[in-house]
């Protein structure tokens, strides 16, 4: 058993935890000493007083954007995957598709989603487009590249071994994209929730939505400033866990053999 | 074109032996030139009989690692033609005439056990589960790392992985093993003990062996023949038999015989380097 303190878990765990306390109580010291209205900038405990009293619609709020959220992730993940695949079946749909895939990367999601949300009748789903399409770029390209990246003395002994083209697929070309594949997705995920949040601000300010990016425009609307950081603290959190179902993922699957995910004992 | 082979008793002898058995290889005036224009071999005639050890050496270069891809089917001669057990490629896969192929890596799937490693060839060639797996455990047996079955091959040390990769080439039972400096990256020590396990093999097994490296001791411990290739063209510059018992061992490496063997390739090698050995003279 080794001491708590040099347990790699457990500084991981402790050492930002520690970081958080100290600047929440440097903030609530902060403005009780400046006296710092709650409307201009608010304490953490108003903060917190306000995520109970407003508990159950910043919930509600809060699953409506985890529905879109991952929805779109899923979308974003079928869809780049499949479009990955077909990339590496040639050369020629790779070179004249990929600069669409760019461009659909560097489109602003402000700028079109207006666009989508007018085109698409359903609120929800216009929502879930206008994510998914923020989500999708990482998983194409980082799933393209883990495909492309075969160990080319594999490759050769697939070939020498007169390898299908299936099965070098399955068991040559997949397992060596896997790497590639989640590091997409922790990308991807993180995009999904800022999709899906960029886009109920513009579905909201026409009045049609009811997520979370509502609530902080209500919230801002009404001058009701800590309900607007409560929910800004729950799009945070929901962020940071997926990230960390991702990395918990990733682990999952590579744990074994790949270098990103070796712990310290290798 | 050809440097005439020296007419000493030893080619005699190998004439003779080699009648003795089948041919399993027949390489008929094979010549290589790459698209680009290198000419990397040119015609060379060889013939590898059954059961024979037989190690390529040459400077850097001078075309080794080309006639063992030529003789692997992995590449196609210019001009010429390769013979496999006095038949074309078609035949090589069949019963009884198994090729396969050691890379100077280990190239295993870094995601696979070590069975499943092994495993990967008879996966490829659709032998069902209840045949391969006793010939995958038998494979990983003979190369000693049947405690390490289940490990991940970034759990194993360099010479682990190349034997687990000698396992893999041995699950298909070959009749033919083609290595390219399988031992290269590896240190003296783990080298001998891999070359001592080799040889065993090769003797238990009968296999015809086709072996590229650049170490003359290697060389001179495993081969019944040796080919020594020169550059520029590649060709054959001389071939020296070793008719010691078999199967060898360190008492071998500490005879006499075996430093006269070692001094006199080692002498070969340096007049197959020198700039006058090369047959064409821009
Ligand atoms: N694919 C290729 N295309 C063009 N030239 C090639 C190709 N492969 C090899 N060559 C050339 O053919 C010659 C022989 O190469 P080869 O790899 O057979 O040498 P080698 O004897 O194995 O050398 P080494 O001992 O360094 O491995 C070299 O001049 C090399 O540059
Ligand atoms: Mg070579």
């Amino acid at each position: 058993m080794k001491p708590l303190l040099q347990s790699e878990t457990f500084v991981r765990i402790a050492a930002p935890l520690a970081v958080g306390v100290v600047l929440l109580a440097v903030w609530e010291i902060g403005c009780r000493l400046g006296s710092i209205p709650v409307y201009l900038f608010p304490k953490p405990s108003d903060i917190f007083a306000s995520l109970i009293k407003n508990g159950p619609s910043l919930l509600r709020a809060l699953l409506i954007t985890l529905r879109i959220t991952l929805q779109a992730f899923a979308a974003a993940v079928v869809l780049g995957t499949l479009i990955a695949f077909m990339f590496v079946q040639s050369r020629a749909i790779e070179v004249s598709l990929f600069p669409y895939a760019v461009l659909l990367q560097v489109t602003p999601i402000v700028a079109i989603a207006p666009l989508i949300i007018i085109l698409v009748k359903n609120t929800q789903l216009s929502l879930t487009v206008c994510a998914t399409l923020v989500a999708l770029f990482p998983i194409i390209s980082n799933t393209t590249l883990g495909l492309r990246s075969v160990d080319p003395g594999l490759a050769s002994y697939f070939r020498m071994n007169r390898a299908s083209r299936l099965k070098t697929l399955v068991r040559l070309r997949i397992p060596g994209a896997l790497p590639y594949f989640f590091g997409g997705l922790r990308i991807s995920s993180g995009l999904a929730l800022i999709g899906a949040v960029v886009a109920e601000f513009v579905a909201g300010t026409g009045g049609r939505s009811s997520g979370l990016a509502y609530e902080i425009l209500d919230a801002g609307f009404q001058l009701d400033i800590p309900r607007m950081f409560a929910a800004l603290f729950l799009i945070t959190v929901t962020g940071v866990l997926l990230f960390g179902a991702m990395v918990g993922l990733s682990k999952l699957a590579l744990s074994n053999w790949h270098e990103s995910e070796l712990g310290a004992e290798a | 074109m050809n440097a005439p082979l020296p007419s000493d008793p030893l080619d005699a002898h190998i004439a003779r032996r080699a009648a003795d058995r089948p041919p399993a290889v027949e390489v008929l005036s094979a010549e290589k030139i790459f698209a680009n224009g290198t000419r990397a071999l040119a015609p060379i005639d060889l013939t590898i009989a059954e059961g024979e050890f037989l190690t390529l050496i040459g400077p850097s270069g001078c075309g080794k690692s080309t006639l063992l891809k030529l003789i692997a089917n992995l590449i196609q001669p210019s001009d010429g033609r390769i013979l496999w057990w006095r038949g074309d490629s078609g035949q090589v896969g069949q019963d009884g005439r198994g090729l396969a192929f050691v890379f100077q890596e280990p190239t295993l799937m870094p995601w696979a056990r070590v069975d499943t490693n092994v495993r990967l060839p008879l996966d490829l060639a659709d032998v069902p589960r209840g045949k391969a797996d006793p010939r995958v455990s038998d494979a990983i047996a003979r190369v000693g790392l049947s405690a390490f079955a289940r490990h991940y091959p970034r759990q194993l040390s360099g010479g682990m992985k190349m034997r687990v990769s000698i396992a893999r080439a041995l699950a298909t039972d070959p009749n033919l093993l083609l290595m390219d400096e399988p031992f290269g990256a590896l240190d003296e020590f783990t080298r001998n003990k891999l070359d001592d396990d080799l040889i065993k093999l090769w003797w238990e097994r009968k296999l015809t062996t086709v072996f590229v490296t650049h170490s003359i001791y290697e060389a001179v411990f495993l081969s019944t023949r040796i080919v020594v290739l020169a550059a520029n063209p590649g060709r054959i510059f001389r071939t020296m038999t070793i008719d010691e018992p078999q199967p060898r061992g360190q008492d071998f490496r500490d005879s006499a015989r075996f430093a006269a063997y070692c001094r006199e390739l080692s002498t070969w090698l340096a007049e197959a380097s020198l700039p006058s050995a090369s047959g064409a003279t821009p």
